[in-house]
């Protein structure tokens, strides 16, 4: 079909448009599907009615995407990648350059910003089921999304080149050390150098302000395309595409524009006061946000009395330092345990057998491996046990409004070991600190390791039909 | 050749396997350069010389940290004392006897992992995740141990090292603290990065 044969489409919402108006958008039309991705998208993608204040953290992660990449912007153009001068040209943007302490104090917040949203969005995957089936791949893009997030913060705080952009990036890259066979020459090929240095600097910002924020953006289009092939989850859990009207258009299911569109911008001005006190009052949130110890200049010869990694980091940090050679211990029994469950409780004779030779090969990984790569591995699958859920979760019911109790337990059992986590890898190193991290770090991989069996026993409610309101 | 119009699904396919596979060939060959291109170049890789360092100031029981290769080097002039809290650590590290050769060179793999007892010379980065230990000398209760013997602290992760730089038992770090080659060029000088052999 020729492109003049399309229809022009020339009612919007806004009403009747004026002929000349009407005739570019005709013109247009003919040219590139710009009405067809305004309906498919916006105006005539049907969202369920019962959206919640979780439902606001995706836009506010798009808002935060777009801050950081047009403060970023600003920021490269007086920011130097180079060991000698980096220090020097973050005072220098936020001394002397007109507006600079803003524009930085917009991005560094802006950062932290990201990770609170994300982890709220993610928060209301896991509450009402939005990764189950047929939302998988929208999860699975979001995980991604999720990495090259962590990568792009991590890349990020080198860039400043103070004491602790320095040592947590030589703590990270030592993690590659811990490999077997290819883990020191790894890690000098990130590193460009057998130290930090000047080379690592460099390629940070490169993958900084252009690699990862060009896979980001991409990663972000796949996930709003998967989302809008499937159509949204609501707290409910309730398909609303099982009941349609006449025309097709789910009776439970408003249009994203106006309806959401607007909700959204409410959103967004409620976030943004918050995050207007933050820049304006609060910037380096009593170290939180900004560490007290990146206002010294990086020096190699002196590691900081205290390290520790931007919060958002630090539940991951406290499973890395909880894994002493004692604890592989701890976690041969676990899995030991596991194999047990999967032997009592599968029904097929191979699920069984596999189970249990898996059990019995990682619980004896666990002493032939050192307790140093065990730590890295755990910190790693702490975070990609997120894309097991759609797998594990085996419950009847999405959300966990028709959820019953154990569920609602695990889940409160997780939040706390995740908060804890999160807590004690902001402290220094004590045995109490270290034993409590290694309980929770079993309490945070059993969440994910038990979902099979609990989501299975759990007694769930009746799912309406449709949404409840 | 009757048909030669018609499609010949098993040419094609085997005309596209075989594009695929040169295509990819030449897409792997291509990202060699930017893969070596992330290594050390030329200049890092020829940096890295030996450090000579002066001790003649450096008093009974302090210690005093130089750069070699961008990292730290520790000297420790160890008193009697300091010594003798090596002994009293033996049954507290995981390698008293240094049987880990790769840590240090055979000259160190000794009581005291020095060439001479009193001065003790190690790379100052732990060997868990490369953070720089901090001193704590004196033998006083510390919170992370109340029977402390004086030693090194990483601030990191946890990590304890002796007076002759050996690591706990069940602290994150696996191996003792690195020795790194060097030789006396007399009583008060030190040459670091370059021993007999070299």
């Amino acid at each position: 079909m020729a492109a003049t044969d399309k229809q022009p489409v020339v009612v919007t919402s806004a009403g009747p448009l004026n002929a000349p108006a009407s005739a570019l958008l005709t013109w247009v039309d003919q040219r590139f599907p710009l009405m067809a991705l305004w309906k498919d998208h916006l105006a005539e993608y049907y969202a369920p009615k019962n959206f919640n204040i979780f439902y606001f953290f995706g836009a506010l992660a798009m808002l935060v995407l777009v801050n950081q990449i047009v403060t970023g912007i600003f920021l490269t153009m007086h920011y130097k990648p180079s060991a000698t001068e980096a220090f020097a040209s973050v005072e220098y943007i936020m001394r002397e350059v007109w507006g600079g302490w803003l524009i930085r104090y917009m991005h560094s917040t802006g950062a932290s910003a990201f990770f609170i949203v994300v982890y709220l969005h993610m928060l209301r995957g896991m509450l009402y089921g939005s990764y189950r089936k047929p939302r998988e791949l929208v999860w699975l893009i979001g995980m991604a999304i999720f990495l090259c997030l962590m990568a792009e913060a991590f890349f990020g705080y080198l860039l400043p080149w103070g004491q602790m952009s320095f040592w947590g990036a030589q703590v990270i890259i030592n993690l590659f050390d811990a490999l077997p066979l290819i883990g020191p020459t790894l890690s000098t090929w990130v590193r460009g150098d057998f130290v930090v240095g000047d080379a690592t600097l460099n390629r940070f910002f490169a993958l900084h302000v252009i690699a990862l924020p060009l896979l980001l953006v991409g990663l972000v289009a796949a996930h709003i395309i998967a989302l809008h092939e499937v159509g949204s989850n609501n707290p409910d859990g309730v398909e609303i595409k099982a009941k349609k009207d006449a025309a097709g258009r789910p009776l439970d299911g408003i249009p994203f524009h106006p309806y959401y569109t607007v909700k959204d911008a409410m959103g967004a001005v409620f976030f943004l006061f918050f995050f207007a006190v933050v820049i304006f009052f609060m910037p380096e949130m009593g170290g939180y946000f900004l560490e007290y110890n990146n206002f010294i200049q990086a020096d190699p010869l002196k590691t900081p009395a205290h390290i520790a990694p931007v919060w958002y980091f630090t539940p991951y940090y406290s499973i890395l330092r909880a894994t002493t050679e004692e604890f592989t211990w701890m976690l041969a029994a676990g899995t030991l345990a596991l194999g047990g469950l999967i032997w009592f409780t599968a029904k097929q004779q191979t699920v069984k057998l596999a189970g249990v030779a898996g059990a019995v090969i990682i619980a004896a990984a666990f002493f032939l491996i050192k307790a140093k790569v065990w730590g890295v591995l755990l910190m790693g699958g702490g975070v990609l046990a997120f894309a097991l859920l759609p797998w594990l979760d085996q419950s009847p019911v999405k959300s966990i409004r028709y959820k019953g109790a154990l569920y609602k337990t695990a889940l409160t059992v997780f939040l706390v070991s995740f908060v804890v986590l999160g807590f004690y890898g902001t402290q220094p190193v004590t045995e109490l600190g270290t034993r409590l991290s290694q309980l929770f770090t079993l309490l945070y991989f059993a969440f994910f390791a038990l979902m099979p069996w609990y989501s299975k026993m759990d007694k769930t409610k009746p799912v309406p039909e449709r949404v409840t309101c | 050749m009757a048909d030669d119009n018609q499609p010949n699904p098993g040419r094609r396919k085997m005309l596209t396997l075989v594009t695929s596979v040169a295509g990819g060939v030449a897409a792997g060959a291509a990202a060699v350069p930017f893969v070596t291109s992330m290594w050390p170049s030329s200049a890092v890789l020829a940096a890295g010389a030996p450090v000579e360092a002066d001790i003649s100031q450096l008093k009974p029981g302090e210690q005093m940290t130089i750069e070699w290769r961008g990292k730290p080097v520790w000297i420790l002039y160890r008193t009697p004392e300091m010594l003798a809290a090596v002994k009293k650590d033996n049954d507290k590290v995981a390698d008293p006897n240094s049987k880990n050769a790769g840590q240090q060179p055979s000259y160190a793999q000794n009581e005291f992992r020095s060439i001479k007892p009193q001065y003790l010379v190690l790379v100052g980065i732990c060997t868990h995740l490369g953070c720089s230990p901090v001193d704590r000398l004196a033998a006083v209760p510390e919170p992370f141990d109340p029977n402390w013997q004086g030693g090194f602290y990483c601030p990191c992760h946890g990590s304890l090292f002796d007076l002759a730089g050996r690591v706990f038992r069940n602290k994150p770090a696996p191996d003792n603290l690195e020795v790194p080659p060097y030789k006396f060029l007399s009583d008060t000088r030190l040459l670091i990065g370059a021993d007999e052999k070299a």
